[in-house]
C-alpha cells in the first residue's frame, strides 16, 4: 500500500470527481470532497516523512520503467509543494459546505464538487509528476477545472473573467507545450531528469534557448508574473469564495514550483545561464510586480480585487528569490509558497465569511465598516493575515523577508534590500485601510444579518489564520523544509 | 533555399501560430477569440507531428526489411492535446453561451460598456 | 521559583493580565482590581530579580529557534531590569491614575482600553528582557501594534489621523530601516545575542559603520530622533493616561532603551568613536529644535509631547559619546525623565478632567485651585530643568561630566542651552498657575485617584535624588 502513495495521491481525487457526478447529489459531493482532501493530506505527509528519510521517491505509473514510462518523481522541493496543496485544500473542503449553499444554486452543488476534486487531483498530479508532458495534462486538468469554478461564481462578471483566464491560460499551456516539444524534438526524452542528463549533450543551443523562452511566459502567464498577470485580478475577485481561497492559496504556487523545476533542474547542465540575463529580468519583473501591484492595492476600492492585486505582488517576491538566486534568497522564495498560501488563503477564507453575512455580491472597503464589532472574531483575524503580509514579526510573512533581505545583502543589492522594505510599508497602507474600516469605521453601510459566520466556515478560516502564526514561530517544517528544498535545487550541477 | 523550402512544416507552424495569436488579440467578437485559440494549438500538433516522420521511415509495426520507424510518440502526445483542446474549446463555447444569456451580446467591447454601465 | 519561570511570568502576569480584564467586562470594579493585581504582582517579580541581577546573575529563558541559529530568548541584564522596574512600577501608579481619569471623564471602551494597557506592558517588559535582537524586534513592533488602538481611543477622524501618522512612522522607520540593520547584522556578525563588549567589533568600520548606525539610529523610531519625531506629538489624541504612562515612559522608553542596548551590546562601547561622531549633532538637533517648537506650543500635552522628544535625544546623545561617566548619565536620565514627566502629563489630565482646559493661555490662577496637582507640575518641571532636589538634575551632572570628560564641546552647549530652554517652557506655567489671577473658576481638585498617583510620582522624583543608589549601581554595573 505505502509504496502506492505516489499514485493514491492523483488517484483519489480523479475517482472521487466522476463519482460525485454518478451520485448527483450536494451533500454527498461535500462529504467526498472534505474526505477526500483530507486523505490527500495524510498522503501527502507520509510522502514527506518517506522523502525526508529515502531523499528521491520514484514511481514507475503501471510498471512501465522511465524514461519511457511516465514516472510520478517526489523528492524535497515536491514533497513541500506536495503537503501546501492538500493542507489549503483540507481547510477549505469543510469550509465549502457552507460558503458554496449561499453562493451557488443547489442543483449545481455537487458539479461544483466534482470540478474542485478534479482541480486538486490536477494540482498535484502536477507536482508529483516526473514527465513533462504529463505536467501539461495535469496543467490543464487543474486550469479546466479551475476555468469552472470561477464560472460559478455570483455575478455574471464571473464569466467574463473566467473567459479571459480561460484565453490567457491556455495560451499559456500552449505556450509550455511548444516549449516541451522543441525540448523533445532536442533530446528525445519527456522525462524531467533524463531531459536534464541529455541537454548536457547537446550541442546547438538555440532550440533550446526558444524552449527555455517559450516555456517561460507560458507558466509566467499560469503563476501571473507581471506582465502576464491581467487574468489575474478578476478571476479571484469574482469567483465564490471557497475557489477565491483555494485557487489563490494554491494555483499560482503550482506554477511556480514547475518554473523552479525546469529552471534547477532541467534545463540547469546546459550550459545556457551565462550567457542570459535571466537572473537580471526576474529581478526587474519581479520589482515591478511588488512595487506596481502593491500601489495598485492601495487605490482599489473592492476588497477582493485588494487581495487579488496584493497576491500578484507577493508572486513577486516569490520570483525575487529565483533572480537573486543563492541559498537565502532561494529559501525565502519557496517557503513563501506556503507562507503566502496560508496567509491570502485564510484573508479570502475570512472575507467569505463576510460576504455570507452581508448577503453582498461584491465587496467594497465600505461594507466592511464597523466589522470589528458586528463579526470579532473575523475582524482579528482578518488583522493577523494582513499584519502577516506586512511581515510583522510572529507571521509567517515575516520570515521570509528576513530571507530575501538576508539573501539580497549577501549579493550587495542594497537597493533591492530598500525595495523590498518598501513594498512592504506598501502593503501596510492596503491592509490598514481595512483594519481601519473594519475597527474605526461609522458603520454606514450596515448589513441585515449580524453575528459571526457559522461555525462551518469560521473555524476552518480562524484554522489558517492561526497558521499564519504558527509558521511565524515553528519553522521547524517550512523553512526547513524550504531550506532542503532549495539546497537540492541548487546542488543541480553548479 | 531548398533547405528552407524543406522546412516548409515549420513555416506552416509559424504562420499558424502567429496568426492563431493575432486572431485571440485582435478580435474583439468571443468567438473569434475562440478560433484563434484553436488555430493556436492546431499549430502545436503540426510542430510535433511534422518532425516524428522520418524520412524513409514506415508505419511503426513491425516488418521485415525494415529498419527505420516514424516515431510512433508525437503521435499519442498530441491525441492527448488534441483532446484537451477540444475539451477547452467546449468549455469555451459554454461560457459564450452563458454569457450571451448574461449580457446579450459576445462582443467583448459591449460586454465590457455593458459592466460598466451596471456598476 | 528557578529564573525561567520568573522570566516566564514576566510576560505571562501583564498578558494574562490583559485576558482577565476583558473577560471582568461587566464587573468594572472586579475589572480594577485585576488591573491593579497585575500591576503589582509584576512589579513584585521584576523586584526579586534585581538582587541578583546586581550581583552578576543573568537570569535567561530560551523560547525556541524561530528561524535556524536565531531563538526567541529573554536574558535579564541591569539595563532591562531598569526597564523593566520603571515600567512595572509605574504601571500600577498609572493604573490608579487611568482608574480616575477614565470615570472622571466617562470615557467608553473602558476594557479595551486597560486590556490594552496590560498588553502594551507586555510588549514593553519583552523588549526589556530580549535577550537577542530578534526578541527585542518582536516585542518592538507588538508594542506599536498594541498601542494603536490606545492611541485611536476615542475613534474619531481626528484620533484616525494621530493614529495613522502614529503607525505610519513608527512602521516606516522600523521596517524601513531597523529590519535591514539586523539583517546586516546578522550577516556581518552571524549572531544576533545581545554581546557584553558587542558583536560587531573588527567587522565594520568607517563610513559603513557609520551609515550601519545611521540605520539603528533612525530605525528605532520610537527614540524620536528627528525627523522620526512626529509619531509623539501625533500620539496625543489619545487619553491622557495613555499619553503618560506610553509616550512618557513605556513606548519611548523602549526606543531610547533599545539605541542604548545596540550602542552597548551591538556595537560595543569600544567600537571606535569616528562611526559615532555624526550622532551627538543629530541628538543636538533634536534636543534645540523640540525645545524651541515647545517653547510656542500653546497646547499643553503638545507642549509636553515636544518636551519628551527633547529629553529624549538629551539620551541618544549621551549614549553617543561613548565615555563611562555619560553613560551612567544616559541610564540614569532613562529613570530620571520616567518619573519627571509621568507626573507632568498626569497633571496635564487633571487639569483637563477637573478644570476641562488643554491650552497653557487658559491656566491662569489654576493652580491656587489645584495647588497639589501643580505643585506636583512644579517638581517636575525642576526635573526637566535638571535643577536640585529633583531626579533630573543627578542624571544632567552625570551627562555634564560625560561631555567634559570627553571635551565635546558642542555637547556641553546643548545640555546648558536646553536647561535654559526648558526652563522657558515650564517655569511660566508654573508660574501663571500660582501667581496670576484667573477667571472665577469654580473647579477643585481633580479625582482623589489622580492626585494620589500624580504625588506618588512626584516624591519619586524627589526620592530618586536623595537616594539614587540602584539606579546608579544598575548604570555603574554595565560598563
Amino acid at each position: 500500500m505505502l509504496e502506492q502513495l505516489p499514485a493514491l495521491q492523483v488517484v483519489l481525487p480523479l475517482l472521487a470527481a466522476p463519482l460525485i457526478v454518478l451520485v448527483g447529489r450536494g451533500g454527498f459531493g461535500w462529504a467526498a470532497a472534505t474526505a477526500v482532501s483530507w486523505a490527500c493530506l495524510a498522503v501527502a505527509i507520509g510522502l514527506a516523512l518517506r522523502v525526508a528519510e529515502v531523499g528521491v521517491i520514484s514511481y514507475a505509473l503501471g510498471s512501465w520503467p522511465p524514461p519511457w514510462g511516465i514516472e510520478y518523481r517526489v523528492d524535497a522541493l515536491s514533497a513541500f509543494v506536495l503537503v501546501l496543496v492538500s493542507l489549503v485544500a483540507a481547510i477549505a473542503a469543510p469550509y465549502a459546505r457552507r460558503s458554496v449553499a449561499a453562493e451557488i444554486e443547489r442543483d449545481r452543488h455537487y458539479l461544483f464538487y466534482a470540478m474542485y476534486c478534479l482541480c486538486l487531483a490536477g494540482l498535484l498530479g502536477m507536482v508529483i509528476t516526473g514527465d513533462a508532458f504529463n505536467l501539461f495534462v495535469f496543467l490543464e486538468i487543474s486550469s479546466l477545472a479551475t476555468y469552472v469554478l470561477i464560472a460559478l461564481g455570483p455575478q455574471r462578471k464571473a464569466l467574463v473573467a473566467s473567459f479571459q483566464y480561460l484565453l490567457l491560460g491556455t495560451v499559456g499551456a500552449t505556450f509550455y507545450v511548444i516549449g516541451v516539444g522543441l525540448l523533445y524534438l532536442k533530446t528525445g526524452t519527456l522525462n524531467l531528469a533524463d531531459m536534464a542528463e541529455r541537454l548536457r549533450a547537446v550541442e546547438e543551443l538555440r532550440p533550446v534557448l526558444a524552449a527555455l523562452a517559450f516555456i517561460t511566459v507560458g507558466l509566467g502567464l499560469k503563476l501571473a508574473l507581471f506582465p502576464l498577470h491581467a487574468w489575474l485580478p478578476n478571476a479571484y475577485a469574482y469567483s465564490p469564495s471557497m475557489v477565491s481561497a483555494f485557487v489563490a492559496a494554491t494555483g499560482t504556487k503550482v506554477s511556480i514550483y514547475a518554473l523552479l523545476r525546469y529552471y534547477f533542474t532541467v534545463f540547469d547542465p546546459a550550459p545556457l545561464f551565462e550567457t542570459l540575463p535571466t537572473r537580471e529580468l526576474f529581478i526587474a519583473l519581479s520589482v515591478a510586480a511588488m512595487v506596481i501591484a502593491s500601489l495598485v492595492a492601495v487605490f482599489e476600492r473592492d476588497v477582493k480585487r485588494l487581495f487579488a492585486y496584493s497576491s500578484v505582488a507577493q508572486v513577486g517576491y516569490i520570483t525575487l528569490g529565483l533572480g537573486v538566486d543563492n541559498l537565502d534568497s532561494l529559501t525565502g522564495s519557496i517557503v513563501h509558497l506556503l507562507n503566502h498560501g496560508v496567509t491570502k488563503g485564510a484573508i479570502f477564507l475570512l472575507l467569505g465569511g463576510v460576504a455570507l453575512k452581508s448577503g453582498a455580491v461584491s465587496m467594497s472597503i465600505g461594507s466592511l465598516s464597523g466589522l470589528g464589532r458586528r463579526m470579532p472574531l473575523t475582524a482579528f483575524g482578518l488583522v493577523i493575515a494582513g499584519l502577516s503580509l506586512i511581515g510583522i514579526p510572529g507571521t509567517a510573512g515575516f520570515i521570509t523577508k528576513w530571507y530575501l533581505i538576508v539573501g539580497a545583502i549577501e549579493f550587495g543589492l542594497w537597493w533591492l534590500v530598500a525595495v523590498i522594505v518598501a513594498t512592504s510599508l506598501i502593503a501596510v497602507a492596503y491592509v490598514w485601510r481595512v483594519v481601519e474600516a473594519a475597527y474605526l469605521g461609522e458603520g454606514g453601510e450596515a448589513p441585515a444579518k449580524t453575528g459571526e459566520a457559522p461555525l462551518g466556515m469560521l473555524v476552518p478560516a480562524l484554522a489558517m489564520t492561526a497558521l499564519c502564526v504558527y509558521f511565524g514561530f515553528d519553522t521547524s517544517f517550512s523553512v526547513g523544509g524550504a531550506r532542503e528544498a532549495a539546497e537540492l535545487l541548487l546542488r543541480g550541477t553548479r | 533555399m531548398t533547405e528552407v523550402a524543406a522546412h516548409y512544416s515549420y513555416w506552416i507552424t509559424i504562420f499558424l501560430m502567429v496568426a492563431g495569436m493575432y486572431i485571440l488579440i485582435a478580435r474583439g467578437n468571443l468567438m473569434k477569440k475562440l478560433i484563434g485559440l484553436a488555430t493556436l494549438q492546431t499549430s502545436v500538433y503540426l510542430l510535433y507531428i511534422a518532425p516524428g516522420k522520418l524520412i524513409g521511415g514506415t508505419a511503426p509495426i513491425y516488418a521485415e526489411g525494415f529498419t527505420t520507424y516514424s516515431n510512433p510518440l508525437p503521435h499519442v502526445l498530441i491525441l492527448t492535446a488534441i483532446v484537451v483542446g477540444v475539451a477547452t474549446l467546449a468549455l469555451g463555447l459554454a461560457i459564450v453561451v452563458r454569457i450571451r444569456e448574461a449580457y446579450g451580446s459576445i462582443e467583448e467591447d459591449e460586454i465590457l460598456e455593458r459592466d460598466r454601465a451596471a456598476d | 521559583m528557578s529564573y525561567e519561570t520568573l522570566l516566564a511570568l514576566c510576560l505571562a502576569i501583564p498578558a494574562g493580565g490583559a485576558a482577565l480584564v476583558a473577560l471582568c467586562h461587566r464587573w468594572p470594579n472586579l475589572r480594577e482590581a485585576v488591573s491593579l493585581a497585575s500591576a503589582a504582582a509584576l512589579f513584585l517579580v521584576v523586584l526579586s530579580l534585581s538582587d541578583d541581577v546586581l550581583q552578576g546573575a543573568r537570569p535567561a529563558l530560551r523560547f525556541g529557534e524561530m528561524l535556524p541559529g536565531l531563538a526567541i530568548a529573554l536574558e535579564l541584564e541591569p539595563l532591562g531590569l531598569l526597564f523593566a522596574l520603571i515600567a512595572s512600577g509605574l504601571w500600577f501608579v498609572s493604573g490608579v491614575y487611568s482608574i480616575g481619569y477614565m470615570r472622571g471623564n466617562d470615557e467608553a471602551h473602558q476594557t479595551r482600553f486597560f486590556a490594552c494597557f496590560a498588553l502594551a506592558i507586555a510588549g514593553a517588559v519583552g523588549v526589556a528582557l530580549a535577550g537577542n535582537l530578534l526578541t527585542l524586534y518582536l516585542f518592538y513592533e507588538a508594542l506599536t501594534l498594541v498601542t494603536y488602538p490606545l492611541v485611536t481611543h476615542h475613534g474619531d477622524a481626528e484620533a484616525r489621523r494621530g493614529g495613522r501618522t502614529y503607525l505610519a512612522l513608527l512602521l516606516l522607520s522600523s521596517m524601513l530601516f531597523l529590519l535591514p540593520a539586523m539583517a546586516i547584522t546578522w550577516w556581518l556578525g552571524g549572531t544576533l545575542d545581545f554581546t557584553p563588549g558587542g558583536i560587531l567589533g573588527g567587522k565594520i568600520s568607517g563610513g559603513a559603520a557609520a551609515g550601519l548606525l545611521a540605520l539603528y539610529a533612525f530605525g528605532i523610531g520610537k527614540a524620536a530622533l528627528m525627523p522620526i519625531h512626529r509619531w509623539l506629538p501625533a500620539a496625543m489624541v489619545a487619553p491622557t493616561p495613555v499619553s503618560a504612562l506610553l509616550h512618557a515612559v513605556a513606548v519611548v522608553k523602549a526606543g531610547v532603551f533599545s539605541i542604548v542596548k545596540v550602542v552597548v551590546y551591538v556595537f560595543g562601547l569600544d567600537f571606535g568613536a569616528e562611526a559615532f561622531a555624526w550622532l551627538p549633532w543629530v541628538a543636538g538637533f533634536t534636543i534645540v529644535a523640540a525645545s524651541i517648537v515647545a517653547l510656542r506650543a500653546d497646547n499643553l500635552k503638545r507642549r509636553l509631547a515636544y518636551s519628551t522628544v527633547s529629553q529624549l535625544s538629551y539620551v541618544v546623545l549621551a549614549a553617543a559619546l561613548l565615555t563611562p561617566l555619560s553613560l551612567v548619565g544616559a541610564v540614569l536620565h532613562i529613570a530620571a525623565h520616567a518619573f519627571g514627566k509621568i507626573t507632568l502629563f498626569f497633571a496635564a489630565g487633571a487639569v483637563y478632567t477637573a478644570a476641562h482646559k488643554t491650552e497653557v493661555s487658559q491656566l491662569d490662577g489654576v493652580g491656587r485651585r489645584m495647588p497639589w496637582t501643580f505643585a506636583a507640575f512644579g517638581i517636575g518641571a525642576l526635573s526637566m530643568i535638571g535643577l536640585p532636589p529633583a531626579a533630573g538634575f543627578v542624571s544632567k551632572w552625570y551627562m555634564i561630566s560625560g561631555a567634559l570628560a570627553a571635551e565635546h564641546w558642542m555637547a556641553l552647549g546643548v545640555i546648558v542651552a536646553s536647561t535654559l530652554l526648558n526652563a522657558g517652557y515650564f517655569l511660566p506655567i508654573v508660574y501663571r498657575a500660582f501667581f496670576k489671577e484667573g477667571n472665577a473658576e469654580t473647579h477643585g481638585e481633580a479625582p482623589l485617584s489622580m492626585v494620589a498617583a500624580l504625588v506618588t510620582t512626584a516624591a519619586l522624583t524627589i526620592v530618586m535624588f536623595f537616594w539614587a543608589d540602584l539606579p546608579l549601581a544598575l548604570a555603574r554595573s554595565l560598563l
